[in-house]
């Protein structure tokens, strides 16, 4: 009895690790989704695609040009970064003014277009891409995890951890949010609002480009790739709430741990109708659920406007 | 400077501050003013819009390193100390959000923001709209006392008249988006006809 238990617990123990790895990856991408949320407005349909064209940019680093791992992936965040403030520059500035739907429909055309454009240049048949944390796997205390997993959870978490320096402590951090949450009087105060905005594509983009080459040794380098992510991103992103960064984070853990839950519980009995397939459904009835009972998500706020 | 609703005195600030387009020329210092807001903060022109411009999403001090957005020098932790001379509640609750003071408090709080950018030239848009009279008096202590003590060139768009031209040196009436009079406001103040058809007291 005892025996089982202790087993019970670390195989309990591997799925909470996995879990927050693949949760990880869902803040990164859910972190993007809001940055771009509070500052544009919008949700921006494209971010997947975003991501995954920023790890076929890291592949080719990788596999054709031969360069080690990491030195691709700073050049890819840098790309990438580039790449969302063109995009923003490009088109999202111009229909900027317009109505939020026409950001939107823009954001869906961008998506289509990535899409399009990743399949034409590299194929749509999937490839591999080693991650920088190969496949060892530890044992800790009976717990045996993957060095991939703790790998990302490093990785995610010390991005989040950046970027809240950055927003916190850095006037440029502090001018991007005061250019999202009030763009007329961030321009009095001297804040070049476009610019800012630009800015806020260009780290969304980065941190897709991160959880795209995340995602892309486990499941495999496929034009589709980060389509199922997305959506756990939006699931993650209105669980913490869509204008929370905090919440974006938390949201994302506790939805990777919580599907991992899930698919544990199953083999023991418990929802053991709960498979892998039912793991999209099961974030858009979160999505779903969390809109109906609490919009605002767990860290939103409602609005405080003094009149 | 004065008027009636709708003289165009907001308009004339958000012409200076490059918040609306205008034509014509706005000099300050001999240099021709050109370009949007962010040109004008740029120049030493700091705007305090009508109704508190604060961010109400930021903090106390958050609003107050933004006032310093356009500087370029380090001394910012100087000026939020200095800025806390006139107002100490601010350094004292620098994290609390801006959207939770009180009216006063954000009214405040605007102008400590603008200070910081250490002004050329202020501009204020009715600052005592909707705030009790102490507090009002108590705002225009501090903008003279600005003034005086500091050389910081204030225009003050009041409905107040007779607040704003103790607190002043020259005083603008506008009618339909024009100037109708102009003087000291010590004339404007002693003239009791002019008193009675434009100030109205
Ligand atoms: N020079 C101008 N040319 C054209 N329109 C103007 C001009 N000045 C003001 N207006 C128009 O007059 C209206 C009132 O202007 P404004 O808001 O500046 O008035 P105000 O004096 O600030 O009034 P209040 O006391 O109600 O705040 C606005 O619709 C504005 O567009
Ligand atoms: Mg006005």
């Amino acid at each position: 009895m005892l025996v089982a238990a202790a087993f019970d617990f670390s195989d309990f123990m591997q799925q909470v690790v996995s879990g927050l790895a693949s949760g990880g990856i869902y803040a990164l991408l859910a972190l993007a989704l809001v940055i771009i949320h509070r500052s544009t407005g919008v949700i921006n349909f494209a971010q997947g695609e975003m991501a995954t064209l920023s790890a076929y940019i890291a592949w080719t680093l990788i596999v054709n040009h031969g360069w080690s791992y990491w030195p691709a992936f700073v050049v890819t965040l840098a790309l990438s970064f580039a790449g969302g403030i063109g995009i923003h520059r490009a088109v999202i500035r111009p229909v900027e003014r317009g109505s939020v739907l026409r950001i939107v429909i823009v954001t869906i055309g961008l998506l289509v277009a990535i899409n399009g454009f990743v399949i034409w240049k590299w194929g749509g048949e999937p490839q591999q891409l080693q991650g920088p944390f190969g496949t060892k796997t530890y044992d800790l205390g009976g717990v045996v995890v993957a060095a991939h997993d703790i790998g990302t959870i490093a990785v995610a978490l010390g991005i989040v951890g950046l970027l809240w320096l950055f927003f916190r402590f850095t006037k440029v951090g502090l001018a991007l949010r005061a250019a999202a949450v009030n763009p007329e009087e961030a321009r009095l105060v001297g804040v070049r609002v476009t610019w800012m905005l630009a800015l806020g594509w260009g780290l969304a983009a980065t941190l897709g480009a991160v959880a795209g080459m995340l995602t892309a040794p486990t499941v495999g380098l496929d034009p589709q790739m980060m389509q199922a992510v997305l959506i756990y991103a939006f699931a993650a992103a209105v669980l913490g709430g869509i204008d929370s960064p905090i919440g974006a984070v938390v949201g994302g853990l506790l939805l990777g741990v919580l599907l991992n839950m899930l698919s544990y519980l199953s083999q023991y009995g418990a929802f053991d109708w709960f498979t892998e397939e039912l793991r999209l459904p099961a974030a858009l009835l979160i999505i779903l659920a969390v809109l109906l009972v609490r919009p605002t998500g767990i860290f939103g706020r409602p609005e405080v406007k003094r009149v | 400077m004065l008027g009636a609703n709708g003289a165009g005195k907001t308009t004339t600030l958000r012409a200076i501050s490059g918040t609306v387009s205008r034509s014509g020329t706005i000099e300050l210092d001999g240099k021709i003013l050109k370009g949007g807001p962010e040109v004008a903060a740029k120049s030493g022109i700091a705007h305090v819009p009508e109704g508190r411009g604060t961010f109400v999403e930021l903090t106390v001090l958050e609003n107050l390193r933004l006032g310093a957005y356009t500087r370029r020098d380090r001394d910012v932790k100087a000026d939020i100390t200095r800025v806390g001379e006139y107002f100490p509640w601010m350094v004292e609750r620098g994290g609390q959000r801006a959207g939770t003071l009180s009216g006063g408090e954000q009214q405040m709080l605007a102008l400590g923001r603008a200070l910081m950018s250490r002004p050329r030239l202020l501009l204020l848009d009715e600052p005592s709209l909707g705030l009790a009279p102490l507090i009002v008096r108590e705002f225009f202590r501090i903008v003279r006392e600005l003034n005086e003590k500091e050389g910081l060139t204030v225009l003050v768009v009041e409905q107040d008249a007779r607040i704003a031209l103790r607190a002043s040196q020259r005083a603008y009436v506008l009618e339909v988006g024009r100037v109708a009079l102009t003087g000291t406001s010590d004339e404007l103040q002693g003239d009791e006809s002019i008193r009675r058809s434009y100030l109205g007291y």
